[in-house]
């Protein structure tokens, strides 16, 4: 039964593969989005079966077979449903099914077989990352988090004539690499420490041991997973990726750079949540790295003009926040973000997406504006996504972030939840502008609009579904056709509901998804109370139900809650002053936002240029290899042989390869002399030791 | 008094001399009998120790070595014709078309 | 006298196709043309079938072979490449004009070889095995006459080869002169009873051998003929060396490091250590840049040498086992890849660089996929066979305490990744279309790779069976 919630999207990945070349678009859009559905209730279905569990026993594992076994090694390829599995199921087949449907839309200016490449990659990447969720052991769990990797990087390329597409492409896989190789070694030592991999026997393992204060195995071996972690999460000091997958088509940024793939790393992190918390220094690097990731990226979102990547460093910047969320303990709240994120995440990047293909594959805002009355199912469902990850209450996002804030004060990090805070408040700030920029004020767009068709046709294949003709004439703008506005609305309602599975304690709620996702972060014995007893450092209290247990043995029940009341009226202040300046600024008196610029230009800049990181990297890494490496290259290229054909290569590795190459110099009687140089050294060796 | 070291000291310098040859001398020919002339160092250490332990053993595996240096001589023979058809020439540093 | 010939069934099976192949060729008609291939194809599966009989049973034969379940084992790998080698040769014999008869009997005499150097348990019989199975692949690699690089390929591969063979034998002659015979067991007894730290001599006659294994699986520094050899040979011979010359090179330099020189462990252990890490390194480095698609592989062929080297130096049983299990992974997955590129090959156009591949996804869905799966095999993906290979010597590494290891393989692995997966790119996101019209493929050809995939996904999905074989064939092997 979960084998097929991977499974369906696999076999609508083959049959595009093989034949979608032969079928026409509505034929092999309707089949990947048939597939998805079918997945989607086969995963609701198994939801279903999953709650009519009695809380503690909601497991339901699945072995298909063994799949490598020797000796003591037992790695059975096993699928794991869990309330946090379910969760992220229902998230991934859900929404896919939803992009899924607007991308049919969406790419229809693709030629049949692109469309079928296109729909064939997206259907592999959903199958990998249903694998990644229900894997029961870590080796189950890499299988997938390789294919999202590669599929993420066939699919940023997807628009493989542009340069920059390529070139994003790389960088991805790149960065992505780094972090892999960090989860392997982790994945090694994990074995050698505890001799299995499978999740729930980790835990129990680790629940064994008492928590590790000074720095040892667990230690390194969490610190390891999560420098894996930052790699798919896209966290400092790897989140460079990120902003450029932004090349790939939009939705493709909808589901795998802010809905699903990327939060790999905090799920990863929820699904050891025993593992992490018995390593309270590696929290603290988690929850550190989070914070500091949010506001870095808060402050870029800030000052960019891309309206895709304005919502790049903000999904850097949220997942910031569940990095954080894991970091302090309180995992069920990291989830919480996590699983609301995604609808308004997604929503708003389709949102986007729906503006660009309006405007034939113009993304900057500066040329947008005064879009509103064009576009009111676009404007209106983004607003709601923007209200609500701006934290607004009664939106989904406000339940989730207060949460993850209330804890992280809880937890004792004062001045993490300051940092927090004023993320929150930036957060709010560039979410209005990008509002305010893109619907408001006075329409920038006619003047850029032949320039804009041109350069829809060189620069981005962004397509537009209906009536091609129309567009020709009077600049009438489209608002979004059925196919792309259904998966909106559903999105916006979702975005509105979502949260109110979480309503925290203190506003009468009973927070039923943190009740839910608890067993899934305990020991498979339920020791659960008495080691969060035992817990009594701060920032590892192993989750929501232990903080709470913690806070009624100190007999604080009401300070709590006045307390969480008290920061909860705090962030809604901070959320509505937010978007009180964006307004300010960007509506009222939008030349106060140059005024700004103006004033303070070296901000201005620093923030426009990210901080300067990928230059940072690019003169510290790559810069003084490729100089070092120009006498041995500049021969190279001489001779033809290193040509733009040599794709996917780092510099560094280039660099290098350059001059080692040159001593294969073709004679034989150098590689004669190398054997010889070589069998001395070896007998030199065995004589001197 | 000639001892088994003797032996070995002579033919490991034979042994040096083939090795060097290999890759100081430029002509191909050249390039096969410094080959032989290390397997024929060999055959002398096999030979002497063989000797000097009162064992048949070394002089029976100088036969073999000589069997399989003829075949070597053969298809290194072979090979060099067909490389100077091509190049015209016997200099080993001629043929450096694959590379890097 | 029965169970002397009993262990040498398998090679003598093999010998006598191979002779048969060479005297049907000389006594064919003129206008006839007799199934050569069948031939070669009935002696492999008969040897085959003669060493899954003899599995078990221990055999020993004349004193200086034995068909233990190690060597067993490897036969079976390089059955399995012989197999896939013959299976797609027809076309490529075709189209190169390559002399069937001498092709199809050097190819049987070179696996002859490969089985007799896993069998061996003599020094003096290892290298007269070497010798047959370098010889025969010598003439393999050169067999295009009429081409300029295959015959400076399998000059340069001739020369090395045997100025390496002058250095093993002179290992051999040193350690004949320390313990006054060649066998292994008598070598092992002699080094164990001597419990003294090593003498000079000794380390010299193993290092001496040390050399001549690390150049017959090319680890570096003597890799440097591989490269030239790979590129230069017909491409299913360069298949068929990066594989078979490898596994049987392998078998031989664990039987006797483990047998023979195992007390000696702590000694040359950190010398093949830095080996296998610049192999390693050198071989994913150097790959990255490559242009031309058989040289890439080559230098990724040097890299799994590395990693090879790995399971040899932990020198656990699962280490051995892991290089076995390796040995076969790797051997399919890449005799799949350099089959790809051979059927691809017209006469005009050799197919073989990067570029050529562009497009391929639109012109040959089926081979660019095959292709796809063989190259992610090689560069460790889950869940095909080269992951499951990587991940148990890596973690035999990681058990037995050889962390850094573990951690240049992996690294190297990660970045192998690039050139293997820059194939790919091209095949499925390039919008040049350099194909030259491809040629058919021949049925034998489709069964071939169709086999080498199915082999991939069974080590990979289903790995469990072969690990259990390869962990009873190390058991008594010592």
């Amino acid at each position: 039964m979960l084998a097929l919630i991977p499974l369906f999207p696999f076999i609508g990945f083959i049959i595009n593969a093989l034949i979608g070349r032969r079928l026409s678009k509505a034929t092999s859009g309707g089949l990947a989005c048939l597939a998805m559905l079918v997945s989607f209730g086969v995963a609701v279905v198994a939801f279903w079966r999953l709650l009519g569990l009695p809380a503690e026993a909601r497991v339901i594992d699945e072995t298909l077979f063994t799949w490598i076994a020797s000796g003591r090694f037992q790695a059975p390829l096993t699928f794991r449903l869990d309330p946090l599995a379910g969760l992220m199921c229902l998230v991934v087949t859900g929404i896919g099914f939803l992009i899924h449907v607007y991308s049919t839309a969406y790419m229809h200016e693709e030629t049949d077989h692109e469309y079928a490449r296109y729909f064939s990659y997206l259907n592999l990447f959903a199958a990998f990352m249903l694998v990644l969720v229900l894997g029961a052991n870590l080796l189950v769990m890499f299988i997938g988090w390789e294919g999202v990797g590669l599929c993420s990087y066939l699919l940023i390329g997807y628009w493989f004539d542009k340069q920059s597409a390529t070139d994003a492409g790389k960088k991805a896989f790149v960065v992505n690499r780094v972090g892999d190789m960090a989860f392997i070694v982790g994945m090694c030592l994990a074995f050698a420490s505890f001799g299995t991999l499978d999740f729930r026997a980790i835990a129990a393992a680790v629940a064994a041991l008492p928590p590790e204060v000074t720095w040892g195995v667990l230690s390194t071996i969490t610190l390891l997973f999560f420098i894996g972690a930052t790699g798919k999460s896209a966290q400092i000091p790897l989140y460079i990726w990120l902003p450029d997958a932004m090349e790939g088509p939009t939705p493709v940024s909808a589901l795998i750079h802010a809905a699903t793939m990327v939060t790999a790393g905090v799920y990863m992190i929820g699904r050891n949540a025993v593992l992490y918390s018995h390593a309270p220094l590696t929290m603290e690097v988690v929850a550190v790295i989070g914070v500091a990731t949010a506001l870095l990226a808060g402050t870029i979102g800030l000052a960019q003009n891309d309206i895709k990547r304005v919502l790049a460093y903000s999904t850097v910047s949220q997942l910031g926040y569940m990095f954080l969320a894991m970091g302090v303990g309180a995992f069920a709240a990291g989830i919480f973000h996590l699983y609301t994120h995604a609808f308004f995440k997604a929503l708003m990047f389709l949102g986007s997406g729906a503006v660009i293909h309006a405007l034939h594959g113009e993304q900057d805002m500066r040329k947008m504006g005064g879009l509103r009355r064009a576009l009111p199912i676009t404007y209106w469902t983004f607003l709601i996504g923007a209200l609500a990850i701006a934290g607004v209450p009664g939106l989904s996002g406000f339940f989730s972030k207060d949460e993850i804030l209330f804890r992280t004060f809880a937890s004792g990090h004062s001045v993490l939840w300051v940092l927090g805070t004023a993320t929150a408040l930036l957060t709010a700030v560039y979410m209005f502008r990008l509002i305010y920029l893109t619907f408001h004020g006075k329409p920038r767009y006619e003047g850029a609009y032949e320039g804009a068709q041109e350069a829809h046709r060189a620069h981005d294949r962004a397509a537009h579904a209906q009536g091609t003709h129309n567009h020709g004439g009077g600049g009438v703008l489209h608002d979004a056709p059925m196919a792309m506005a259904i998966p909106l609305v559903l999105l916006a309602i979702g975005s509105v509901v979502a949260g109110y599975v979480g309503v925290p304690h203190a506003l009468g709620g009973s927070n039923r998804i943190e009740t839910f996702l608890e067993p899934s972060f305990s020991p498979p014995a339920h020791t659960a109370p008495a080691v969060a007893g035992t817990h009594a450092e701060p920032g590892v209290a192993l989750s929501g139900e232990g903080a709470h247990a913690e806070a009624d043995a100190h007999g604080a029940t009401h300070a709590d809650t006045a307390l969480e009341l008290t920061l909860m009226v705090t962030s809604v202040a901070i959320a509505l002053m937010g978007i009180g300046i964006a307004t300010l600024v960007w509506l009222k008196r939008p030349h106060v936002a140059a005024a700004l610029a103006a004033r303070v230009p070296w901000m201005h800049r620093l923030l426009l240029n990210k901080w300067y990181v990928d230059e940072l990297y690019d003169a510290t890494i790559v810069q003084p290899i490729k100089n070092s490496s120009t006498v041995g290259l500049w021969k190279g290229v001489d001779v033809g042989v290193i040509d733009g054909a040599v794709n996917g290569t780092g510099w560094l590795v280039r660099g290098s390869a350059a001059g080692l190459r040159l001593a294969q110099s073709g004679s034989v009687r150098i590689y004669a002399a190398a054997f010889f140089v070589g069998t001395v050294l070896v007998i030199a060796f065995y004589l001197v030791r | 008094m000639v001892t088994l070291d003797h032996y070995l000291i002579l033919s490991a310098l034979l042994f040096a001399i083939g090795t060097v040859g290999v890759f100081l001398r430029r002509n191909i020919i050249t390039l096969l009998l410094s080959v032989e002339i290390m397997l024929n160092a060999v055959n002398l250490t096999f030979v002497a120790v063989g000797r000097y332990l009162g064992s048949v053993d070394g002089q029976i595996i100088v036969f073999f070595v000589m069997t399989v240096a003829a075949a070597e001589a053969a298809v290194g023979l072979a090979l060099v014709i067909a490389i100077f058809r091509h190049g015209e020439t016997l200099s080993p540093d001629a043929f450096t078309s694959l590379k890097w | 006298m029965l169970t002397d010939f009993q262990a040498i069934m398998p090679i003598l099976i093999v010998t006598l196709s191979a002779i048969v192949t060479m005297v049907a060729e000389a006594f064919q008609p003129k206008q006839e043309r007799a199934p050569l291939a069948g031939f070669g194809v009935i002696g492999l599966i008969g040897a085959a079938a003669a060493s899954v009989l003899l599995w078990g049973y221990d055999k020993t034969g004349f004193g200086v072979v034995r068909a233990d379940n190690f060597s067993l084992f490897v036969n079976l790998i390089v059955i399995a490449v012989g197999l896939l080698t013959i299976l797609f040769s027809p076309q490529v014999i075709e189209r190169e004009r390559i002399p069937p008869g001498e092709y199809y009997a050097l190819t049987l005499f070179a696996v002859v070889g490969m089985m007799l150097m896993a069998a061996a348990t003599d020094l003096l019989l290892l290298f007269l095995a070497l010798e047959v199975l370098s010889l025969a692949v010598y003439v393999l690699t050169g067999i295009r006459r009429a081409q300029f690089q295959s015959a400076e390929a399998a000059f340069k591969y001739f020369l090395l080869g045997a100025f390496s063979s002058a250095f093993f034998l002179y290992g051999v002659a040193l350690t004949y002169a320390i313990v006054g015979s060649t066998r292994l067991e008598e070598i092992a007894a002699t080094l164990a009873v001597s419990d003294q730290a090593p003498d000079g001599l000794v380390l010299v006659a193993m290092g001496l051998l040390a050399v001549g294994f690390a150049f017959k699986i090319s680890a570096v520094p003597f890799h440097m003929w591989a490269p030239d050899a790979y590129q230069g040979a017909p491409t299913l011979v360069t298949g068929f060396m990066a594989t078979g010359v490898k596994a049987a090179a392998f078998a031989a330099f664990l039987r006797v490091f483990l047998s023979s020189f195992h007390t000696l462990h702590d000694s040359w252990a950190p010398m093949l250590w830095l080996v296998a890490v610049a192999t390693m390194i050198l071989g994913t480095v150097v790959g990255v840049v490559q242009a031309n698609a058989k040289r890439m592989l080559a230098y990724s062929s040097v890299a799994h040498a590395g990693y090879l080297l790995v399971g040899l130096i932990v020198g656990t049983r699962v280490g051995e086992a892991a290089t076995l299990f390796y040995l076969a992974a790797y051997a399919v997955s890449t005799l799949g890849a350099f089959a790809v590129v051979a059927v691809l090959a017209t006469e005009e156009h050799p197919h073989d660089r990067v570029q050529d591949f562009a497009g391929l996804w639109e012109s040959r869905p089926g081979l660019a996929a095959l292709m796809t799966v063989f190259l992610l095999s090689l560069g460790g993906f889950p869940p095909l066979a080269g992951f499951v290979g990587k991940w148990y010597i890596f973690s035999a590494a990681i058990d037995a305490g050889y962390v850094w290891l573990a951690i240049v393989g992996v690294l190297t692995s990660v970045i192998s990744v690039f050139f293997y997966l820059r194939i790919v790119v091209m095949m499925y996101m390039s919008d040049e279309r350099a194909l030259v019209p491809t040629p058919a493929i021949t049925r034998s050809a489709v069964a071939g790779l169709t086999l080498a995939l199915v082999a991939v996904f069974y080590l990979g999905l289903l790995p469990t069976h072969a690990i259990e074989l390869a962990l009873t064939s190390v058991q008594g092997m010592f």
